[in-house]
């Protein structure tokens, strides 16, 4: 889903446009964002998460009419952020545990619901890592409860603020400091882990979106859908993470580019369990592109007989993506 | 009371300044744009065309006649190197600039835009020889320096090979009056008919202090091949300016136009336009090696002008031409191959190129051609002190926004001299070549061209072939300029830095770095579209 | 209100009384039917502005709790067992935040090997967690304990953990006077959090705190607890006040005064105990009964005071440190005089009957001095000594 303005070609693709007024365009580009996620925070530089979450929570903070309470789980982006004695945080945030940031949400959106404040809506937040392990079983009961929260995933693809190790959104063939780049399977096996948005979609829960740091518009055109519903919502974002993916922090949005445009992180939106879109590939590129810069997947490269079979299994991945949810474009969509 | 520590109050995060981790930074720049570097006048393409982009239209204009005043006839006639060189064919096709710069010309004769006289006067005299667009240019710039500007012109109207060089079907007249009008109402003395004999002592005479020479180059070749007496062999340049003139040349029904440039297509489709019923251009080399362009050519085959490629005249007798066939050598180089061909014409026009009509310096000593033209140095002066020249005579790559430009660096080489200084040439940029574009940020747009007029009803009269473009289709080509090394407020940067660290100023006013909490991880570099960043290292 | 009624239905008026604005709860034997008649109570309307949450896991019921509390809502679960270990992260968590969340724990044996009965060692693995820890003597105290609980948790910002003997309290008919909404309204105010999430004054919840802070907060958590002992003697005297009966404080006596041997116990207990006191006391023992009513913080001074002329001290415990021996005799050792002998009586573990004449039989005999420092009630030796036996062949035999 993208909010789309064919009034320049060179504006529909940027955060901004000069010629739009700002709320046109999307909150990021608005001098008046609420920065929910200010400066002088901890996380390494070009970090994704960081970046992520400021959009997000920006942009639902501007769907909420500034009404928004935050509920984070530990990892990177709690660390980072509000380390004592300084808070990152311009919006009333709250950090629990590691495993339990939906059902910390629950309790906050029960409490608005008693207190009449049924206005003021709840964000709930994780990496991947407590989002689809430890957390898991607490989303899940958010999830079929019903109850009214975003949550919000920053898929990093590991366990980051331990120091890198496998999460069950971890790719295959990805060396982390748990799936080593040795043996006879270096790194990430493959035939594990496990689709997080599919699995929300299983919930019946009314919106499951995912999205990506490559396209501004689309990520705050899903916030904001996802402020519209009430009741259980879900959002994955995919964030790269420089330091555990090993590539230079310049790249952090060409490389949530390229995994979108490879196939890889397929951008797509649900409601009540059916996909209502999927974001067309417009300028479809190898999963190489994508792989190669990344030192995690520094195996996959060693141009011998099997690094070459590993490959193929990737692309493989990417193309049942593209395939599941129909994602090459054509002239109508890819302008 | 709130719980020591565990509870902190927003945004305290403030205090920490992460701009201490940074080992690069990042900064805005301005970089020149391929476009702005190709065009010989020296506008400032991207900067006009974010202009009409944001439709304030006189605005544009006004930054266009900064640097060449006669946009409109630019607009038509000018070879736009500027696309040549323009970055978007990465992305699909260039932007057509000379097709919004022909908008913004008819804009503003029709709304009348005209040019405000220069604030100070310098109490100056200055003299242009020659009111082709060299001299128009000169004129204009000096005008707007403050000079008083005298134009001598030998022929009887203004525009030298604008107006006997260029057809009417590709520059209405009315337009090269109007452009023409529009300078000289400012205030400069023109004088046509005038033809100046002893430079020095009209300098003295009428106390000019400095002199641009622009005269041209309108000297034809002479014949290579033999002719029979009553043979009717023309040149290119006298058909073009005698099509000005009450009479109009004849040329038979069958015309020959020996030459491949661009002056042999203007006569070829002037002789179509005359009632010419079989025009050919001979050639020596091929489609590829021809100097017109290509599009004049495509314009020409329309209009079922025919091309002899690789060959040359061997002799015209009678009304028989004999052909001999060329083939090209490995350098390119047509060679005779000793095959001939036959066919009849009525007339040959020669279309060879032209020569520096060195008369006029006979007088002065200094002014002595090399290689068939006039030498000047950095600062366009020639060996004689306070004598400038430029346009055809001074190069031999000829054209008029050539000379535009000539026109407009004389001006402001003279103005310093008369100063007493020294022309500053003016520090460029570093190029924004298409490497440092994001071209992701830009959508596939198609271009929106110039109209042209009916090839089977476009031969039976003068009016222009191109119609200008629409302003809806003007604005949309501005709306395709990637704004190649210059902030466009795409608000990116700001909106890709993790840290927060870009502000945004408000619309026209751009951004700013908060090096206080720059990482300085490159992002807002990387996602910049045009290239109007760079990483820098920090010192130590 | 006099009524007869299963324990935690007292509790569960009670605490619907108490206007908790969000109850989440997972079931778990002994707790259910505390948790059932609040689904009860609040879908029948009977508790204005209450959200009840059925929740997939106590991990989760904490969870929600926590956020409600964070949140300004007046926040409450019920757990035992298993349970209170499966939300242990939590419990910690909700202590640090500071939050005033009040728990019912209807105490049961931790397993392996899975029990459902009663004991004591529930509560002590969470011991340090940060809560306050309340233990009831009848379900009428149970009750009562409940309406101070709040009190006490808001007025401190500190989670108050209600322990309730599994079974023998909750499972227990018994006449228990139900007090009115317009009592309980009087005694309990509205909850008003220190720390909120609030859209009007943001802050953050929660944080990160390093080694150049951490000490300190530690350090003003014990501060908190050292402050609960006022608060929780206040509010049992403001409770005896306002309803006419004792309930709560740090601890009571029972005939201490001239005892020589005191025995030292919390919960259910203490009712077979003082029948066992009286009984003695006709025979003409002097004997005495110390209740613990707060476990947690420690009351140590009352304790010292209460012990120091005893000639003799038992403790007797439901939960056994194993490698140790007594959690609470450890305690109390180290709050008297060392001089005076401790002997820790281990007894109900998992459900194990506590019977008078047990109890009789032990303090007879151990004015005999037959008995060590550690005890356990009723151990069939017969069956120990014989596993133990073969424990010994089998290493003899080089296993
Ligand atoms: C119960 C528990 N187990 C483990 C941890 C250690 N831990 C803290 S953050 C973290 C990793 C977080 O990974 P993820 O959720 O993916 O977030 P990221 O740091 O990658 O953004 C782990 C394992 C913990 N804090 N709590
Ligand atoms: S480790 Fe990765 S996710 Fe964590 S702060 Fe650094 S870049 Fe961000
Ligand atoms: S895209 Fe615009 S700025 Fe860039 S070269 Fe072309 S016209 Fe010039
Ligand atoms: S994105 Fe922000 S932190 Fe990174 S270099 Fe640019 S201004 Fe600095
Ligand atoms: S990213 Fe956009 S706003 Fe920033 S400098 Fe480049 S063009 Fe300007
Ligand atoms: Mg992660």
């Amino acid at each position: 889903m993208m909010k789309n303005t064919s009034f320049n070609p060179k504006g529909n693709r940027t955060i901004g446009n000069r010629l739009q007024e700002a709320c046109e365009c999307t909150v990021q580009s608005s001098k008046d964002r609420c920065n929910s996620l200010t400066s002088g925070h901890r996380a390494c530089q070009g970090c994704g998460e960081a970046l992520g979450a400021r959009w997000v929570v920006d942009a639902a903070m501007k769907a909420a009419k500034g009404k928004l309470l935050v509920v984070n789980a530990t990892g990177c982006l709690e660390v980072f952020s509000t380390p004592y004695p300084e808070t990152a945080w311009q919006v009333p945030w709250v950090h629990s545990l590691f495993g339990n940031a939906p059902a910390v949400a629950t309790g906050v959106a029960a409490a608005m619901r008693v207190k009449g404040k049924g206005d003021v809506r709840v964000l709930a937040q994780g990496g991947d890592g407590s989002t689809t392990d430890i957390g898991f079983g607490c989303l899940s009961g958010m999830f079929e409860r019903n109850d009214d929260v975003l949550y919000v995933c920053y898929d990093n693809q590991a366990y980051m603020n331990t120091g890198v190790q496998r999460s069950s959104a971890t790719p295959p063939t990805a060396s982390t400091a748990t799936t080593p780049s040795m043996g006879h399977e270096p790194g990430n096996v493959f035939g594990t882990g496990k689709n997080l948005p599919l699995l929300a979609m299983a919930h019946q829960i009314p919106y499951v979106a995912t999205a990506s740091l490559s396209d501004t518009r689309d990520l705050e055109a899903k916030v904001e859908r996802a402020m519209s519903f009430s009741g259980a919502r879900y959002l994955h974002v995919l964030v790269p993470c420089p330091l555990g993916w090993g590539y230079v922090p310049n790249d952090t949005i060409r490389l949530s580019r390229l995994a979108v445009q490879c196939g890889l992180f397929p951008l797509f939106e649900a409601e009540d369990g059916e996909v209502t879109s999927a974001t067309k590939i417009c300028e479809p590129c190898p999963v190489e592109d994508y792989l190669k810069p990344q030192k995690r997947f520094a195996n996959l490269f060693k141009g011998d007989k099997k690094s070459d079979k590993r490959l193929a299994q990737m692309q493989a991945i990417a193309d049942a993506n593209i395939r599941r949810f129909d994602l090459l474009g054509d002239e109508e969509n890819c302008k | 009371m709130k719980p020591f520590a565990t509870v902190l109050e927003a945004g305290t995060s403030l205090t920490n300044k992460t701009g201490s981790w940074r080992i690069e930074r990042p900064s805005y720049v301005n970089r020149l744009p391929p476009c702005n570097k190709a065009c010989p006048a020296g506008e400032n393409i991207q900067e006009w065309l974010s202009l009409v982009e944001q439709e304030k239209y006189e605005d544009a204009w006004r930054e266009i006649v900064k640097h060449n005043p006669m946009p409109a006839i630019m607009g038509r006639v000018c070879y736009h190197p500027c696309e040549n060189a323009c970055n978007r064919v990465v992305v699909d096709n260039p932007v057509g600039i000379n097709s919004v710069e022909q908008f913004l010309g008819d804009m503003a004769i029709r709304e009348g835009w005209y040019f405000a006289p220069a604030a100070k006067s310098s109490g100056k005299k200055v003299l242009v020889i020659g009111a082709g667009p060299a001299g128009l240019s000169a004129a204009h710039h000096l005008a707007q320096l403050g000079h008083k500007v005298t134009i001598k012109e030998s022929q009887k109207k203004a525009g030298g090979m604008m107006r006997y060089g260029i057809p009417q079907y590709r520059l209405a007249r009315k337009v090269l009056d109007a452009e023409i009008k529009r300078i000289v109402k400012q205030g400069v003395d023109l004088q046509l008919g005038t033809k100046v004999s002893d430079l020095n002592v009209l300098m003295k005479e009428e106390s000019f202090e400095a002199v641009f020479l622009s005269v041209g180059a309108g000297k034809a070749r002479t014949t290579p091949f033999p002719t029979e007496k009553d043979t009717r062999v023309f040149d290119a340049v006298s058909v073009l300016r005698d099509m000005e003139g009450k009479d109009k040349p004849d040329l038979g029904k069958r015309v020959a136009v020996y030459g491949g440039g661009n002056a042999a297509l203007d006569v070829a489709r002037t002789a179509k336009r005359l009632g010419a019923k079989d025009v050919t251009i001979i050639y020596r080399r091929n489609r590829e090696k021809m100097p017109a362009h290509d599009f004049e050519v495509e314009e020409a085959l329309e209009e079922k002008i025919e091309i002899n490629f690789l060959s040359t005249i061997k002799s015209y007798q009678g009304k028989k031409i004999t052909l001999e066939k060329m083939a090209l050598d490995k350098s390119g180089f047509p060679q005779p191959t000793g095959k001939t061909e036959r066919m009849e014409a009525d007339c040959v026009v020669l279309a060879l190129g032209q020569g520096v009509d060195a008369e006029l310096f006979d007088g002065v000593d200094a002014l002595k051609m090399e290689k068939g033209i006039i030498p000047v140095d950095e600062q366009m002066m020639t060996a004689q002190e306070g004598v400038f020249a430029g346009g055809d005579m001074v190069s031999s790559f000829r054209n008029v926004t050539i000379s535009i430009g000539h026109g407009k660096k004389a001006a402001r080489c003279m103005d310093a001299w008369l100063r007493g200084q020294k022309g500053a040439s003016s520090k460029k940029h570093d190029l924004a070549s298409s490497d440092r574009l994001n071209t992701w940020y830009y959508e596939k747009a198609p271009r929106r061209n110039r109209k042209l007029a009916d090839p089977a009803q476009r031969t039976d009269s003068f009016d222009e072939v191109i119609k200008g473009l629409s302003q809806t289709d003007a604005l949309s080509e501005a709306r395709r300029c990637l704004s190649c090394g210059n902030c466009f407020e795409c608000d990116n940067c700001y909106g890709v830095c993790p840290d927060n660290a870009i502000k945004k100023l408000g619309k026209g006013k751009g951004f700013e770095i908060n090096y206080d909490y720059c990482k300085g991880c490159g992002l807002c570099v990387a996602e910049c579209p045009c290239g109007a960043m760079e990483m820098t290292p920090e010192e130590n | 209100m006099l009524k007869q009624v299963e324990g935690s239905r007292a509790v569960a008026e009670v605490v619907a009384l108490c206007r908790p604005e969000v109850v989440c709860a997972y079931p778990i034997t002994p707790q259910t039917h505390i948790v059932e008649g609040l689904g009860e109570l609040v879908k029948a309307g009977h508790v204005e502005n209450c959200d009840y949450i059925n929740v997939e896991s106590e991990f989760a019921a904490l969870s929600v709790a926590i956020g409600a509390s964070a949140a300004g809502a007046r926040a409450y679960t019920a757990t035992s067992s298993q349970g209170l270990l499966f939300m242990a992260e939590a419990v910690f968590n909700a202590a640090g935040m500071g939050l005033p969340i009040v728990m019912t724990l209807g105490n049961r044996a931790i397993g392996a090997p899975i029990n459902i009965w009663n004991d004591h060692s529930d509560a002590m693995s969470m011991r340090d967690a940060g809560w306050i820890q309340l233990f009831a003597e009848n379900n009428q105290e149970a009750a009562d304990l409940h309406i101070q609980a709040f009190r006490i948790a808001e007025e401190l910002s500190c989670p108050v953990m209600v322990c309730v003997d599994g079974f023998i309290l909750t499972h227990a008919v018994e006449e228990v006077d139900v007090p009115t909404q317009e009592q309980v309204d009087a005694f309990v105010p509205p909850f008003e959090p220190v720390q909120v999430l609030d859209i009007k004054a943001p802050v953050s919840i929660g944080t990160l705190v390093g080694p150049d802070a951490f000490t300190e907060v530690r350090y003003l958590d014990h501060k908190k607890q050292l402050r609960a002992y006022d608060v929780i003697n206040n509010v049992s005297r403001a409770f005896k006040k306002a309803f006419g009966r004792e309930a709560g404080g740090m601890i009571r006596t029972y005939h201490v005064d001239d005892a020589k041997t005191i025995i030292v116990a919390m919960g259910s207990v203490i009712g077979t105990l003082k029948d066992m006191v009286d009984e003695k006391r006709e025979q003409g023992q002097k004997i005495g009964l110390v209740s613990i009513c707060s476990f947690r913080p420690f009351p140590s001074k009352e304790i010292q005071e209460v012990l120091q002329k005893a000639k003799h001290i038992i403790v007797l415990e439901k939960s056994l440190a194993s490698g140790q021996g007594g959690v609470m005799s450890a305690h109390v050792k180290l709050s008297i005089d060392k001089k005076i002998p401790v002997t820790t009586l281990i007894a109900g573990l998992g459900g194990r009957p506590i019977p008078k004449k047990s109890l009789s039989d032990f303090v007879e005999s151990m004015e005999k001095g037959t008995h060590g420092e550690l005890h356990f009630l009723d151990l069939d030796h017969a069956v120990v000594e014989r596993e133990l036996a073969a424990f010994e062949q089998e290493k003899g035999r080089g296993r």
